[in-house]
C-alpha cells in the first residue's frame, strides 16, 4: 500500500507481527487494534441493546399485555439498561476513539501502558459477556432496573449478583484505562506540545479519565456490598435487616452521575475536533472550552443528590443539589455557543460528519434544557421518574453521546480504514436517524409532563397517542441506523481508496498516512503552536 | 390555563411556563442561528474562512447571561417548591401504606380503604409508609409526588381545590407489577365524605371472613382479583365451582374449580396452567399455607358470587 507520497509503508492493518490472523488482533498491543477491537465489541452489543428496546417500544404499542409478559418485560429494560450504561456509553467513545486517537493526536506512538491497555481489554469483554450470561443463566434475567435500587434489588429472585458482578468488572476496567489515559497524556506528549497547545478531544479524554479514576471505585464497593447483603445477608441497605435504602442511593448516584460526564465530555470532545475541521477556521474560545471540561468533571462530582429530590432527602439537601444543578449548565451552554461561533465565518463544508455534529448540538440543546426543568426543585417533583426523564437522557446520552459517535465514526473513518464511505448515503441515513429520534423522544417529554411514569409495561389510555407515536419514531430510527450500519460495511468491503486528509484537517492525525502505520509517526513532530491553525491569524501566538 | 387542582400545582405549572418559554428561546434561536450560518459560509470558491479565535467581551456576556437565567429558575422552582414542605400542623393525617402492588389509605381506628377519599379544600397530610421496596406516591394533577421508602417516615401534604376523581400512580419501581400499582384520589364535598367516613367506620366493625384475612396476608390478592377484574392470575370472583379450562402436560382439558382443584393449583400451580396464562408466574405454596388456611380460603371463595 502507498500513502500518497508515494513512500511505501506497511499500515496497522496489514502489519505482520509475532503472531498470525486472529491471534495478531487478539494479543496485539498497538493502540489502534486494541481501539478497533473495543469498536466491533461495542458495536455488536449496541445493536443487541437496540433490539431489546425495539422489543420494549412494540410492547408499548398497545395498552395492556401485547408480545411479552411484565416479567419479560422488566428484564428487558434492565437489560437494556446495563448495556447500553455499563458496556456502550460509559466506556464508548473514551476505549474506542480514545484508544485509536489520543495517542496519535498527542504525537505519541501508543500509549503510555499498552499491555495495561490490552488488559483493560479483556476485563472489559469478560464484563460484557458476564452481562449478557446473566440473562440465560441462574433464575430468569434480572429485572430491578440497570440502577439495582434497594431494596428491590436484595429481595429480587432473579440473577442480580451476575449483573453485579459483570458492573463491577466493568468498572474496573475503566479504571485502569482511566490510569493509563492520564500518564499517557502527561509523560507522552510530543515535544513543544504544552497543555495549551493539545487538541481538545485530548483535552475532554483528560477530564474524563480523572473521573473515571476518582468515581468508579465507589460504584465497585457499592456493588459489591450488595452482593455481600444478597448472599451473607449483611445488612447495609436493607431495613429489614437494619440497613438504609436511601444510603444505597446516594453511593450509586455519586458516582453514576459522574458517570454521565464520563459519555458526554469526550461526546463533546468529538465535536469540537469536527467543526474546526469542516469550517476550515480555529476553534473560538479554546481556553474556554478546555477549561469548561475541567470544570464539568469537578461540578459534576457534586450533583448526584438531584436523583433523589423525591426520595425524601432533606430541605436543605434539595436545595443545595437544585442550585449545583443549575451551576453545572454553565460551562455546557458556553461550550454550544463556542461550537456555534467556531462555524460562523467560516468555510463550512456540510458533509456527514458535520451533519451528526450539528445534530449532537440541537439534541443535545433539547437534553440540557429538559435538564433544566428537572433541576428545578417545583417542576422536578411533576416529571421526576417519569417518561420525561428517560426521553431527557436519551437526548444526553443518545443524541448527545450517540451522535457525537455517529460523527465520530464518519469523521475518522477513512483515516482507520483508508476508505470512503458512500456520502450521500450517508447523508440520508442521518435525515432518517434524526427523524426517527426526535419522533421516538418528543412524544416522552410531553407524557411525562402529563403523568406517565417510566418503567411501565402498561399504560393508562390517556398516553396512548404519545406512546404510538413513539413506537414508530423507534421503526423509523432504527432503520436509519440499519443504513448507517451497511453503508458502512459495504465501505468496509469494497469502498474507493480515501486520501490520507480528505477533509482537509490540520491536526496531527491527518498529517499521516491512512490507515496508520504501526508507531503512527517516522519522526515525531514538534509542535510549534496551538492545534486547528488553518492559515494566517492575527491572534496567533 | 394553570392547573388549580391542588394548592401547589398553579405554582408548579407557572415555574414549567418559565423555563419552557426560556428555553424555547434559546432552542429556537440558536438553532436559527446555525442554519443561517451553515447557508451564510457554506464553501464556495472566493469565499475564505475568517480566523478569529477570540472575542473576550462575547464570551463573558455568554456566560454571564446564563448564570443569571439559571439562578432565577433555580430561585422560582424553590419559591414553589418550599411550600410543598410545610405541612399545616391541623392538616387531616391519612397514613398510605405502600406494597407489591397496591396502596392502601389507613385512616386511623382499623378503617382502611382502597381508595384515597378527601373533603374538598381540607389541608391533607399524608404519611408515607412501604412494607416492602420502595415505591413512588405521584399524583399528577396535583404535581405532588415522593418516594415511599421501607424505613423512612416520609410526607406530603396538598389542599385539594376541585371535586373529582385523580389518578394516584407508582413512581418508583417495584417489581412485577409496578404499572399496576395505581388507585384513585375521590375529591368530594365535606357532606360527603362524612357519609362516607361513616360507611368505613360502619364496614371496619363488621369482622372480615377469615378466608380473606388469608388471602390478604399471603399476598394472594396481588395478583387474583375479589371484584372480577383481570390482574396476573384469574379472579376469584365466581370462581369456585366453576367450569375452568386449563392445560396440562400440553393438552387442554376441562376441570371444576372444586377444592382438589385449587389444592392442586396452590401446591403445584405449574402442573395445570389457567388457558391464556403462562407457567411460571405462580410460585408453589406449600410451606406457606396450611391446610386449614386452605380450607377457610375455599370457604371464602364459596362466597363470591353475585
Amino acid at each position: 500500500m502507498a500513502n500518497q507520497e508515494g513512500d511505501h509503508y506497511i499500515s496497522y492493518l496489514d502489519q505482520q507481527g509475532k503472531y498470525r490472523g486472529l491471534l495478531a488482533w487478539l494479543l496485539s498491543t498497538d493502540h489502534k487494534r486494541i481501539g478497533l477491537m473495543y469498536f466491533y465489541v461495542i458495536a455488536t452489543f449496541f445493536f443487541i441493546a437496540v433490539s431489546l428496546g425495539l422489543l420494549m417500544r412494540t410492547e408499548l404499542i398497545a395498552p395492556g399485555e401485547t408480545i411479552m409478559s411484565p416479567q419479560t418485560y422488566n428484564g428487558l429494560f434492565t437489560v437494556h439498561g446495563i448495556i447500553m450504561i455499563f458496556i456502550i456509553v460509559i466506556p464508548g467513545l473514551s476505549v474506542v476513539f480514545g484508544n485509536f486517537f489520543l495517542p496519535i493526536l498527542i504525537g505519541a506512538k501508543d500509549v503510555a501502558f499498552p499491555k495495561l491497555n490490552l488488559l483493560s481489554f479483556y476485563l472489559f469483554l469478560l464484563g460484557a459477556i458476564m452481562a449478557v450470561l446473566s440473562q440465560f443463566l441462574g433464575d430468569g434475567p434480572p429485572d430491578t432496573g440497570w440502577s439495582f435500587y434497594v431494596p428491590y434489588s436484595v429481595e429480587s429472585s432473579t440473577n442480580v449478583i451476575f449483573a453485579l458482578t459483570a458492573a463491577f468488572i466493568l468498572g474496573f476496567s475503566s479504571i485502569l484505562t482511566g490510569i493509563n489515559f492520564i500518564v499517557t497524556i502527561h509523560r507522552m506528549r510530543a515535544p513543544g506540545m504544552t497543555f495549551m497547545r493539545m487538541p481538545l478531544f485530548p483535552w475532554s479524554i483528560y477530564a474524563t479519565a480523572w473521573i473515571q479514576v476518582l468515581a468508579t471505585p465507589i460504584i465497585g464497593i457499592t456493588l459489591l456490598m450488595v452482593v455481600a447483603e444478597r448472599a451473607f445477608s449483611i445488612g447495609f441497605f436493607d431495613p429489614a435487616l437494619g440497613g438504609d435504602p436511601i444510603l444505597f442511593q446516594h453511593l450509586f448516584w455519586i458516582y453514576s452521575h459522574p458517570a454521565v460526564y464520563i459519555m458526554i465530555l469526550p461526546a463533546m470532545g468529538v465535536v469540537t475536533e469536527i467543526f474546526p475541521t469542516f469550517s476550515q477556521k480555529p476553534v473560538f474560545g479554546y481556553t474556554a472550552i478546555a477549561i469548561s471540561s475541567l470544570t464539568i468533571a469537578f461540578i459534576g462530582y457534586f450533583v448526584w443528590g438531584h436523583h433523589m429530590f423525591t426520595s425524601g432527602t432533606s430541605y436543605f439537601s434539595r436545595l443545595f443539589f437544585s442550585l449545583l444543578t443549575f451551576l453545572v449548565a454553565v460551562p455546557s451552554a458556553i461550550k454550544v455557543f463556542n461550537w456555534v461561533a467556531t462555524m460562523y465565518g467560516g468555510s463550512i463544508d456540510l458533509k456527514p460528519p458535520l451533519l451528526y455534529a450539528v445534530g449532537f448540538i440541537f439534541l443535545f440543546m433539547i437534553g440540557g434544557l429538559t435538564g433544566l426543568i428537572q433541576g428545578a426543585l417545583a417542576t422536578n417533583i411533576q416529571v421526576h421518574d417519569t417518561a420525561f426523564v428517560v426521553a431527557h437522557f436519551h437526548y444526553i446520552i443518545f443524541g448527545g453521546m450517540g451522535f457525537a459517535a455517529f460523527a465520530g465514526i464518519h469523521y475518522w473513518y477513512p483515516k482507520m480504514f483508508g476508505k470512503m464511505y458512500n456520502i450521500r448515503f450517508a447523508n440520508i441515513a442521518w435525515v432518517v436517524i434524526f427523524t426517527g429520534f426526535n419522533l421516538f423522544y418528543f412524544p416522552q417529554l410531553v407524557i411525562g409532563m402529563q403523568g406517565m411514569p417510566r418503567r411501565y409495561f402498561d399504560y393508562l389510555p390517556q398516553f396512548k397517542t404519545g406512546q404510538v407515536l413513539s413506537t414508530i419514531g423507534s421503526y423509523i430510527l432504527v432503520t436509519g441506523l440499519l443504513m448507517m450500519l451497511i453503508n458502512l460495511l459495504a465501505t468496509r468491503k469494497k469502498g474507493k481508496t480515501a486520501p490520507a486528509n480528505p477533509w482537509k484537517g490540520v491536526t496531527l492525525e491527518w498529517q499521516i498516512p491512512s490507515p496508520p502505520p504501526l508507531e503512527n509517526f517516522d519522526i515525531i513532530p514538534e509542535i510549534k503552536r496551538r492545534p486547528y491553525f488553518f492559515g494566517e491569524s492575527k491572534n496567533e501566538k | 390555563m394553570f392547573s388549580e387542582a391542588s394548592n401547589v400545582s398553579a405554582g408548579v405549572d407557572k415555574v414549567f411556563a418559565f423555563i419552557i418559554i426560556i428555553s424555547l428561546i434559546f432552542l429556537i434561536g440558536i438553532s436559527v442561528f446555525i442554519v443561517y450560518t451553515l447557508v451564510r459560509f457554506r464553501r464556495k470558491k472566493g469565499l475564505k474562512a475568517m480566523q478569529f479565535t477570540d472575542n473576550i467581551k462575547l464570551e463573558i456576556i455568554w456566560t454571564v447571561i446564563p448564570i443569571i437565567l439559571v439562578l432565577l429558575m433555580f430561585y422560582y422552582g424553590w419559591i414553589a417548591f418550599a411550600p410543598m414542605r410545610k405541612a399545616p400542623p391541623d392538616a387531616m393525617q391519612v397514613k398510605v401504606i405502600g406494597k407489591m402492588w397496591e396502596w392502601i389509605f389507613d385512616y386511623g381506628n382499623g378503617m382502611t380503604s382502597k381508595e384515597l377519599v378527601i373533603p374538598l379544600n381540607k389541608a391533607v397530610r399524608l404519611d408515607l409508609v412501604s412494607e416492602d421496596v420502595n415505591h413512588g406516591f405521584f399524583i399528577p394533577a396535583f404535581r405532588v409526588k415522593e418516594d415511599v421508602v421501607p424505613g423512612y417516615n416520609n410526607y406530603m401534604w396538598f389542599i385539594p381545590q376541585y371535586i373529582g376523581n385523580y389518578e394516584i400512580l407508582c413512581t418508583q419501581y417495584c417489581g412485577l407489577l409496578h404499572s399496576n400499582m395505581m388507585s384513585k384520589v375521590r375529591v368530594v364535598d365535606q357532606e360527603e365524605y362524612e357519609k362516607w367516613y361513616a360507611d368505613l367506620e360502619k364496614a371496619s366493625k363488621i369482622p372480615e371472613a377469615e378466608g380473606l384475612i388469608v388471602l390478604r396476608n399471603t399476598g394472594c390478592l396481588a395478583c387474583h382479583s375479589i371484584d372480577g377484574s383481570k390482574l396476573v392470575g384469574p379472579t376469584f370472583k365466581d370462581f369456585y365451582g366453576s367450569e375452568r379450562t386449563v392445560i396440562a402436560n400440553n393438552t387442554e382439558t376441562k376441570v371444576i374449580a372444586d377444592d382438589a382443584f385449587i389444592s392442586r393449583s396452590v401446591y403445584s400451580p405449574d402442573a395445570e396452567i389457567a388457558a391464556g396464562y403462562n407457567k411460571g408466574l405462580m410460585k408453589s405454596y406449600t410451606d406457606v399455607l396450611k391446610e386449614e388456611d386452605l380450607k377457610k380460603i375455599n370457604d371464602y371463595l364459596k362466597t363470591l358470587h353475585e
